[in-house]
């Protein structure tokens, strides 16, 4: 198997694993497909297994750290912005007094969209927030 | 009352551009340390059952939100034990050492705490620092980063200064508004404008985290640097977030294709007022620890806003220095700061920015001002449009790439219409707004916001929230450019999404050259000592050492030599001279070049007229002025010799084409002249009278006082030499030697008969 590594960059050495989140493959993203009104704002989305895939080729380069976090962001591709916007106010300090729910909040993450490891993140702070007494009320 | 008596000196100094700048005192009890401080932790870290239960002197029951996330997320286990009994002194001479591989010292890096990395860069001074910084630094190619705002917000300036930046060789641009909600409107300007030219720019709208991510969402943008983090838990919950929710934050933005950067630098926890007593650098290092535990490719650090207030204290620079060196050293992307105006004094300007050259850097400046300073709506960047061309000019002085490259007078304006014309073309297709061409050439031709005719604000943010409001993205634009002849300037901003798609410039350090990716991992900078690392190619030396108006010898020649053809000689030779016998004689030697192959003196004066000058002179002192043409020598001091050897009264003028002259006495050694009149570019025709008219004063025996010719200071080396040295060479070129003087007489009345 060849070591993710030797992918990078993908663009040029395996264009055809570059597929955008409506699952466009790079090569159909052209100034003709966008002209003739064929491209949406979904095929300019990054997808998840994009992600991933930069994700090994991160570790693999040594970068186990810019790794996880590309694993996380795989998790919140399919994350409505919306959603995305509330969650990361929520962890924001003080702007709930419940940590109940932030932990609903990781739950749903997990349950609906199989984001276990923004919802390990998310479980981390809770406890560490409990702790700082980062759930008090700043306006 | 009496006052002592003061040394004029210092109102002078008081007067100079420094004095606004403020030096503070050491205290580290108010927060103002740079590298030490009594409250610093001593550097420690324990293990227990596979979890860090002690960093830098702390117990695991009284971490704060940054050492638990440090302790969870940043050390290294398999390394910790190793890293932090290393001695600092031993890790910093690997720092420098080209035998140790970047790759060994980042392994380290990933088993020590803030407190150890801090004891290991205080170790090490400003040159060690930058020599580090070089071997570090994560990708080998530099680049550079410019701001491109305006003070009316107004987006057809955005587009023309965009595509500018874009033409100076910057790889990422960041914009930011006045006012809020005309984000939108700068978003799509710069977008446009950053796709005329070659493209291939990472672009930024700086704003308010949600709104940031819509724009990116849409497509306009492609990176973000506004993550900040701070090194204290107090600052960081003013701050409003925590380290897990800008690790929430650093994702989310990964998962819509977006390149982020953390931010963090000196002294922002001193201006927040929450530093704890500690040092800067103490409190950076924890930020930096922070930010590889988040996940985050890089960092925008080296004081940001905090760069004034560190650069107070003393040794502050090379704090800035050294936290860069600590974030590159963890692996981190590292655009490293330099952007922000830390004095009023050119020199410390200068000075802030030349280890940087040296060593290189991701991005050099975190934001440097492309745009005037005024129009800088993140306040005024340590190099602006002002200010820009001094920058290309150190570049070429040290043979260091800072990631510019010059750009041509002639092409600027057209360049700046086609990106006025392209976002022009965009609003009207859109039907967003239409431009009247009055306002296209104001813009295109301004430069800085105080003299364009626009859109007025309110316009400004009327097409903004149309933009935002009817969900418009880039793929629209990319449409509209290319339906309105556009065609480049399309493909280089769909180009961008392609990027996008691919995720390639998530990667550390990674940028776009000539529409390819470049980062840490297919361009890894592999510094090991002479030779290694990057060199500037050939075709790129060429390019930066291209600097406007560089002279040659054609167009010195050009200018200098006002040789008209139809003119007659003036100076006719009559024979070789022989020796006077007139005591009042005074002999003035022309150089060989002098009247016939150039004309005029440094100052600009005809030769002519400085014959004339001269003679008069001579004659108004009561004596005989004889002109001779030396061909033997072209210096100043044998040929003021040879005239005053040929001299009845011993006593002679030398001078050269370009205006230098001496008097001098035949019994003299050749370099103990009588008077020296060496700064030709300030020497005015009164002088050269009153040469004329000393030498024949002296020949009569009397002590005349001698002519000064007064400087002002102006550095004649810097303003002339160029053109003496190019001149200088054509009166050696005519040296004969042995030739004999021949006497000349002037033949002025004549040469008229065919003007």
């Amino acid at each position: 198997m060849t070591a993710a590594r030797d992918l990078y960059p993908l663009s040029e050495k395996a264009p055809e694993k570059a597929v955008s989140a409506s699952g466009l493959p790079l090569s159909e993203l052209t100034l003709d497909a966008v002209v003739s009104e064929r491209i949406g704002a979904a095929d300019i989305r990054i997808s998840a297994d994009v992600l991933r895939l930069q994700a090994r080729i991160a570790r693999d380069a040594g970068r186990d750290r810019l790794a996880l976090n590309l694993e996380r962001a795989a998790e919140l591709v399919s994350v409505p912005q919306d959603l995305i916007l509330d969650t990361y106010e929520m962890l924001r300090p003080g702007r709930i007094s419940d940590s109940r729910l932030l932990t609903e909040r990781a739950e749903m993450l997990r349950r609906d969209y199989g984001a276990h490891m923004i919802a390990a993140l998310i479980d981390e702070a809770v406890a560490v927030y409990e702790r700082r007494n980062l759930f008090r009320r700043r306006y | 009352m009496s006052s002592t008596p003061r040394w004029r000196r210092f109102e002078e100094w008081d007067q100079r551009p420094l004095r606004h700048d403020q030096f503070a005192v050491e205290d580290p009890a108010a927060g103002f340390a740079t590298f030490h401080s009594p409250w610093d932790p001593k550097p420690s870290a324990r293990v227990e059952n596979g979890r860090v239960v002690e960093i830098d002197g702390k117990q695991e029951a009284d971490f704060d939100i940054l050492d638990t996330f440090i302790a969870a997320h940043h050390l290294d286990l398999d390394v910790i034990d190793e890293a932090m009994a290393m001695d600092p002194a031993d890790v910093a001479r690997m720092l420098v050492d080209i035998n140790v591989p970047r790759e060994t010292l980042e392994r380290l890096a990933r088993g020590m705490t803030p407190a150890k990395l801090a004891s290991v860069v205080a170790c090490m001074s400003a040159l060690e620092i930058t020599f580090a910084y070089a071997k570090m630094r994560q990708r080998r190619t530099p680049g550079n980063q410019a701001h491109v705002t305006n003070a009316k917000d107004d987006p057809l300036q955005l587009a023309a200064d965009a595509a500018v930046a874009v033409a100076l060789g910057f790889d990422e641009i960041e914009t930011t508004m006045r006012v809020a909600s005309n984000s939108w409107a700068n978003a799509i300007a710069c977008a446009v404008g950053s796709s005329v030219g070659r493209g291939g720019v990472l672009f930024q709208c700086s704003i308010e985290e949600a709104e940031e991510l819509r724009i990116g969402m849409a497509g306009f943008t492609s990176y973000a640097e506004t993550v900040s983090v701070y090194g204290t838990e107090a600052a960081f919950v003013d701050g409003d977030d925590t380290p897990w929710s800008k690790a929430f934050l650093t994702a989310a933005y990964a998962s819509r294709g977006i390149k982020a950067r953390c931010t963090s630098g000196a002294s922002a926890e001193l201006l927040m007022g929450f530093h704890e007593r500690q040092s800067v650098l103490y409190l950076e290092a924890r930020c930096l620890c922070l930010q590889r535990a988040m996940g985050v490719q890089g960092t925008q650090n080296g004081g940001i806003d905090g760069a004034p207030l560190t650069v107070s204290m003393a040794g502050g620079m090379r704090e800035l220095m050294a936290e860069n060196l600590i974030a590159v050293w963890l692996g981190l992307e590292c655009a490293s700061g330099n952007d922000t105006r830390v004095s009023e004094s050119e020199i410390r300007v200068g000075a802030k920015i030349t280890p940087y050259l040296m060593a290189g850097s991701d991005l050099l400046c975190s934001g440097l001002g492309s745009i005037r300073k005024y129009d800088n709506s993140f306040n005024p960047s340590l190099f602006n449009g002002e200010d820009i061309e001094d920058f290309l000019a150190l570049q070429r002085d040290f043979e260091a790439d800072g990631g510019l490259t010059p750009i041509k007078e002639g092409d600027t304006y057209a360049l700046r219409m086609r990106a006025i014309r392209a976002l022009a073309a965009v609003f009207d297709e859109l039907g967003l707004a239409t431009v009247p061409e009055a306002w296209m050439h104001s813009v295109a031709a301004a430069s800085g916001s105080l003299e364009t005719e626009t859109f007025s604000p309110g316009e400004v943010t009327r097409i903004s929230e149309a933009i935002r409001d009817r969900g418009l993205t880039a793929v629209d634009v990319v449409r509209a450019l290319e339906r309105r002849g556009f065609a480049r300037e399309a493909e280089n901003l769909l180009l961008m999404l392609r990027q996008r798609i691919s995720g390639d410039y998530l990667q550390t350090s990674a940028i776009l050259r000539d529409g390819k990716v470049i980062s840490a991992l297919n361009d890894p900078n592999d510094y090991s000592g002479p030779g290694s690392g990057y060199r500037m190619s050939e075709a790129r030396w060429e390019a930066v050492r291209n600097v406007r108006d560089v002279q040659t010898r054609e167009k010195v020649l050009e200018r200098e030599r006002r040789i008209d053809p139809t003119a007659e000689p003036w100076l006719i030779p009559s024979g070789e001279a022989q020796k006077g016998t007139d005591p009042r004689e005074v002999v003035i030697g022309l150089s060989p070049a002098f009247g016939n192959e150039l004309t005029q003196t440094t100052a600009g004066h005809d030769l002519i007229d400085v014959v004339l000058a001269l003679t008069d002179g001579v004659r108004e002192g009561g004596g005989v002025p004889r002109l001779v043409r030396i061909r033997h020598t072209a210096d100043t001091s044998f040929l003021g010799l040879t005239a005053a050897r040929l001299s009845g009264s011993g006593y002679g003028i030398g001078i050269q084409a370009k205006g230098t002259a001496i008097i001098h006495r035949a019994d003299r050694l050749p370099h103990m002249n009588v008077e020296l009149f060496s700064n030709a570019p300030v020497t005015t025709l009164a002088h050269y009278r009153a040469m004329g008219r000393n030498a024949a004063l002296h020949a009569a025996g009397t002590a005349p006082e001698p002519i000064i010719v007064p400087v002002d200071g102006q550095s004649l080396g810097a303003r002339y030499h160029v053109r003496v040295a190019m001149l200088y060479a054509i009166e050696t070129g005519l040296v004969v030697p042995d030739a004999p003087p021949l006497d000349v007489t002037l033949a002025i009345g004549q040469r008229r008969a065919g003007s």
